[in-house]
């Protein structure tokens, strides 16, 4: 198993799931026509991507950022701001990339050197702080980034919805600029999963766990924490950028509230905790389930709320509103934080290793 | 070899004054920029007001901190129920809110404080034994779980209370400016320096003068050896923890009336602010929050009138030159 970096699923209901996830996100334009369960499978995509790359910084590091948004956004803009400015092309695309990565890990070292050498906790409100005031500084210059509207912009015409690659179809389905942009963001999606696999199982990951379990002893040992911390934060950062930067080539569209809001942090959190800490298989299940039931159960709790207030019930439609979605978001969160802390694959691997 | 006097006092530690100069000479380094004195003087006394409702909100988290290494994401929850409790107590009151005496605005005020900090006592229990006892000693957990908690209190608050903001305004008798030497001090902010004067100062004399305060003292600097002496730290530290949080409903009470609106979401905006002030402080330091507080605040106000543009981001540069020149904040009290 080269290409997973010999760290296989360990469990055969998770190596069937992951299979059955990557055969559905691979073909999800010929499975699931129209463009709803499109959006949906790029969603997943590039979650699953955010997430695994949040996994590197809290599952195998142990360090606590509210700042991965902030990168994911900095990519978004960095491709949202060239295209908007200088027009559509693919020259624009690298150039809002060339500028966005060095930004990233600029920021992202001086963030890690500046609040990791004292202690993790103080990483944390570091990296509170920094994304709020830089999610304050996004939506106020708005002669830049458009404030609270965002930048909508035009991709490159191969990319457009009207671009027909080749006439005829395949199983039915129009093979448009949708698709293509689909599987532009699918394939960079899997490498940079699967480079993110490889990180993890190398030498480097392997000191990040020993620090994660015991970081006086790895002290002891000779790796310099501060050092490797603050890299496995300079790469994660990257990787959510880069995943920032597909984000906006699939929307055409960047705005605060789809990249740099603090809900899309909360997202993070629930589906790296629900789906396994320090796994990384566990971003794909969780990104992927979680998203499911964003699109899915909120319609539900709607219909819950609306039922309850048509039947009178006190409180009730309050708490089902879908506006509350957060509400029963952090219970859950904290509920799989106490009581379920390996998450869906760390679950899955101990019941294969019992059997 | 010299003999041990057995009988020679311990020897002092050395006061350390410099942080304490901070903020004075920060207010007199900006007068020459600000120009008019009574512009300065209006913007210190604002500068002064804020920080003192934050070092209110702040005091308990830095305290609960230091004493049980606990940091406590979920600290602003209690901010934003302690403003939806003054507008509670204020809403029946408004004969006495609107009438003109300022007694009778300060005897309004008074029930409204007292119910936040007592509500806001009795769910930081619950908030303990739900969300911070189970998790004790896991930073990892116990920051995703207090975040978490912070999340659902806020909903939970828009669940009870509605998503849209409550106007809650100032008692008539607070309201408008006492002009002193031509320049026009708010009423207001008057008495939000003397509430937080008054808290400091009894803070810093239960702190230093009681034997409850020396037992919390010694716990933030070494739990284990005040426990090895027969102390139930666990005990202290819940009656700490509900005093930091009802401080932290009595902050709410002010900063809802300062902006005469209430709406959860103060939760989150102050919970990063709080942090920048105490990190500046010193985690665990009291004396540290106070100061940090003070600074942040004056140098927001002044970098307002100044330069607009910085305020956005001048808490955070605060924080980068305090951490540059002390790396634990200004006054860095536990070893942790």
């Amino acid at each position: 198993m080269m290409i997973l970096s010999g760290d296989t699923p360990r469990s055969r209901i998770l190596s069937a799931v992951l299979l059955g996830v990557f055969l559905a996100l691979a073909f999800a334009p010929f499975l699931f026509p129209g463009s709803k369960p499109l959006n949906v499978a790029a969603k997943i995509c590039i979650f699953a991507l955010l997430v695994a790359s949040y996994d590197l910084l809290l599952g195998f590091t142990g360090i606590v950022s509210f700042a991965h948004t902030m990168f994911f956004g900095i990519g978004a803009y960095g491709v949202a701001l060239a295209l908007f400015n200088y027009g559509p092309g693919w020259s624009m695309i690298a150039l809002g990339i060339i500028i966005a990565l060095p930004v990233t890990a600029l920021l992202a070292l001086a963030i890690g050197l500046f609040s990791l050498r004292v202690q993790a906790i103080f990483f944390s409100m570091v990296t509170l702080a920094v994304a709020s005031a830089f999610a304050v500084l996004a939506s106020q210059l708005s002669w830049l980034t458009g404030g609270e509207d965002g930048r909508s912009f035009q991709v490159p015409p191969v990319l457009r919805p009207g671009n027909r690659l080749f006439d005829g179809e395949i199983f039915g389905v129009a093979f448009n600029g949708r698709v293509v942009s689909y599987y532009l963001v699918f394939i960079i999606c899997v490498l940079l999963f699967l480079l993110l696999l490889r990180i993890v199982n190398s030498p480097f990951g392997r000191v990040l766990q020993a620090i994660r379990e015991n970081p006086f002893r790895a002290e002891a040992l000779g790796y310099r924490i501060v050092v490797h911390r603050t890299l496995a934060n300079v790469i994660a950062a990257l990787i959510a950028a880069a995943a920032g930067a597909l984000n906006a080539i699939w929307l055409h569209y960047t705005g605060p509230e789809t990249s740099l809001s603090f809900s899309i942090m909360l997202d993070i959190l629930v589906m790296v905790v629900i789906g396994g800490m320090g796994t990384m298989y566990g971003a794909v299940i969780g990104a992927a389930l979680y998203i499911l039931a964003q699109n899915y159960l909120q319609a539900l709790m709607g219909s819950v709320s609306n039922a309850t207030a048509s039947a009178g019930v006190p409180l009730v439609p309050g708490l089902f509103h879908p506006d509350r979605w957060l509400l029963w978001l952090g219970i859950l969160f904290i509920l799989s934080v106490r009581f379920f802390p390996s998450g869906i694959v760390g679950r899955l691997r101990q019941g294969a290793t019992k059997a | 070899m010299t003999a041990i006097d057995s009988g020679a006092a311990l020897p002092k530690q050395r006061a350390d004054f410099i942080p304490a100069f901070l903020p004075i000479v920060l207010a007199l380094a900006v007068l020459p920029f600000v120009g008019s004195p009574s512009t300065w003087i209006t913007l210190t006394v604002a500068g002064l007001s804020m920080g003192m409702m934050i070092f209110i909100m702040a005091s308990g988290l830095t305290l609960v901190f230091g004493l049980m290494d606990v940091l406590n994401f979920g600290h602003g929850a209690f901010i934003a129920v302690g403003a939806y409790m003054a507008a509670l107590v204020l809403a029946p009151l408004l004969g006495w809110t609107q009438a003109d005496s300022l007694w009778s605005a300060l005897a309004a005020l008074l029930p409204a404080a007292i119910v936040a900090m007592a509500v806001s006592a009795a769910l930081s229990i619950v908030f303990e034994r739900l969300l911070i006892r189970p998790v004790y000693g896991q930073h990892l957990k116990q920051i995703l779980v207090t975040m978490g908690g912070l999340i659902v209190a806020e909903q939970l608050l828009y669940a009870l209370f509605g998503p849209q903001l409550i106007a809650l305004p100032l008692p008539t008798a607070l309201r408008g400016s006492i002009v002193f030497a031509d320049a026009a001090v708010e009423r207001y902010r008057l008495l939000a320096v003397v509430v937080g004067l008054i808290i400091f100062v009894s803070l810093i004399l239960i702190l230093t003068r009681t034997k409850i305060g020396l037992l919390i003292r010694a716990g933030v600097e070494n739990r284990e050896m005040v426990e090895v002496l027969g102390y139930r730290i666990k005990r202290l530290f819940i009656g700490v923890f509900m005093a930091g949080s009802a401080l932290a409903g009595l902050g709410g009470v002010m900063w809802a009336l300062y902006r005469e609106q209430v709406h959860a979401s103060v939760a989150q905006e102050l919970t990063v602010l709080m942090f920048i002030v105490i990190i500046i402080g010193g985690l665990g330091s009291v004396t540290g929050c106070f100061i940090g507080a003070i600074l942040v605040a004056l140098v927001a106000n002044y970098a307002g009138f100044l330069v607009p543009k910085l305020a956005l981001v001048s808490d955070i540069l605060l924080m980068v030159l305090v951490l540059l020149w002390r790396p634990r904040g200004l006054f860095p009290v536990t070893s942790r």
